[in-house]
């Protein structure tokens, strides 16, 4: 199943009942140099638009919502040597979490990579 | 926040536009907070030469036939020495309310004729309604809003300056190479008159200087031509002035708030503590002489996740204190705070902890700067 993305810039890659989840690289750019992600743990219920993760840039704090509501089952280990991969490679290397989906169905009004190209340009 | 229409601009606006700057909304104004990215605008200052827009600050002239009667009415306002603040040089004070507590902070700087001031952006208003509701006949007070100011600050700012043509306004001003930290004057250079001092609110050798507004662009684009120079946003100005521990107006200091619990006793001069005579002086000596109830420190973080303004500070379960600005210190690599802490617990080295989003972080009290500042001071090598 392709990308789909969130209009707060999150995106989510979904394999079977797992998906991982990140930030665009619009968003990131929006950010600014990223210092410090506070993920959440393995085993958080997080509901569908409701905080996920934080992300620190220098100068402020951004809230990470969850693009569909699940329970997380890893973050990832490199952003803390690294918080910078966020900058670097957000749509790939600098993702935030995985989660297990409890309803796929919520899947269905998030926007596909056109529809958020259209979405970012219209911004 | 202002709709984008409601925003003043600012005389370079169209050179950061055109510098990729990104904008936002500061003080009233459009303002750039960044170009390439804040920790590269830090670095870079740190190291070579970053030129700062900070035209939204407040430039006030005070003049009066008699310099000594100007010097004794700002005295009525604010702490400092005046009357002993010798020509070309520039004193750092905080204008008082009656009850102590400080109402801005600002450079004044005695010109020889008179007495230049530089005030925050969002206080400036405040200020001049401050001063005008005090002032006596026979002082004038100009609010210069047909000059920009710049800041060019970093350990290469006096290499690059020194390329200028700069040829003091009098023979009584200093050459500009004579021009020491906290010191200031006027010069010709190509025509246009700047005002210069040395000094800045980055920790770093370097200078700020007033040009009227419709130069400001050939100025800046004169700078900039210099390989050593970079423009720098708000947001590095912000980093920087964190790591030199130099308190931030409207975060750091408040009416609420008095010089000696600011940690900015310094500010008093030593003949106004010992004469008085300034707003509040009963409440800031007695504080001075028998300490304050709470004290502005450095705070180092533990770990690497950054702590915010607003931010609790507590000893056990008992909450001491709170930040006044926080952040990620990009020359130490690690987060660092100031915070307003319960005297008791403010001494260097004293263990706490900061709340953020419900986890408990561990911080100690540091002393500031955070990280050591590069001034050229008098009697200082070249």
């Amino acid at each position: 199943m392709s990308r789909l993305y969130t209009q707060d810039h999150e995106w989510i890659d979904v394999a079977g009942g797992t998906a991982t989840v990140g930030i665009t690289d619009y968003a990131q750019g929006q950010l600014g140099d990223v210092v410090f992600v506070d993920l959440p743990d393995a085993g958080r219920q997080v509901a569908k638009g409701g905080e996920a993760a934080v992300v620190e840039s220098v100068k402020a704090a951004s809230d990470v919502y969850a693009p569909v509501s699940g329970t997380v089952t890893e973050s990832n280990p490199a952003l803390a040597d690294d918080p910078s991969l966020v900058n670097t490679a957000p749509e790939g290397d600098g993702w935030f979490f995985k989660l297990t989906l409890s309803d796929a169905s919520e899947l269905d009004g998030l926007m596909d990579k056109a529809a958020y190209d259209a979405f970012v340009a219209s911004l | 926040m202002a709709d984008d229409a409601d925003l003043n601009i600012l005389p370079l606006d169209a050179l950061h536009r055109r510098l990729g700057a990104r904008m936002v909304p500061f003080a009233g104004y459009a303002m750039p907070i960044q170009y390439d990215g804040i920790i590269a605008e830090h670095s870079w200052t740190r190291e070579q030469a970053g030129l700062f827009d900070v035209s939204h600050m407040g430039q006030l002239l005070v003049e009066g036939a008699d310099l000594a009667a100007v010097a004794e009415w700002l005295e009525s306002l604010a702490p400092g020495d005046f009357k002993a603040l010798q020509p070309h040089r520039v004193r750092y004070s905080l204008l008082l309310a009656d009850n102590g507590g400080i109402l801005d902070d600002l450079m004044v700087t005695n010109t020889g004729k008179s007495f230049y001031l530089v005030v925050n952006g969002a206080t400036k208003q405040a200020d001049i309604a401050h001063m005008m509701a005090r002032l006596p006949a026979g002082i004038t007070l100009h609010h210069m809003v047909d000059h920009a100011l710049l800041a060019l600050q970093g350990p290469q700012a006096v290499t690059v300056m020194s390329r200028f043509d700069l040829v003091p306004e009098t023979a009584d001003q200093p050459a500009f190479a004579d021009l020491k930290f906290m010191a200031g004057a006027r010069y010709h250079w190509n025509g246009v008159l700047l005002g210069i001092t040395r000094s800045g609110y980055t920790g770093e050798d370097g200078y700020e200087i007033s040009v009227p507004a419709a130069q400001a662009e050939a100025l800046a684009e004169a700078l900039l031509a210099h390989a050593e120079v970079k423009p720098i946003g708000l947001g590095a100005r912000d980093s920087l002035r964190l790591e030199a521990g130099l308190p931030l107006y409207g975060h750091d200091l408040n009416p609420e708030i008095t010089p000696v619990e600011a940690d900015l006793s310094f500010a008093i001069s030593k003949r106004r503590k010992m004469d008085g005579g300034f707003p509040g002086a009963a409440r800031v000596l007695d504080q001075l002489l028998n300490g304050a109830p709470r004290k502005r420190v450095g705070l180092a973080i533990e770990g690497r996740m950054p702590a915010r303004e607003g931010a609790t500070v507590w000893a056990g379960d008992r909450q001491v204190g709170v930040l006044t600005s926080g952040g990620f210190a990009p020359s130490l690599n690690a987060p660092i705070a100031m915070a307003m802490i319960e005297t008791p617990l403010a001494g260097d080295g004293t263990a706490l902890e900061i709340d953020v989003r419900g986890k408990r972080i561990a911080a100690r009290v540091v002393p500031m700067p955070f990280r050591q500042k590069n001034y050229v001071r008098e009697g200082n090598k070249p």
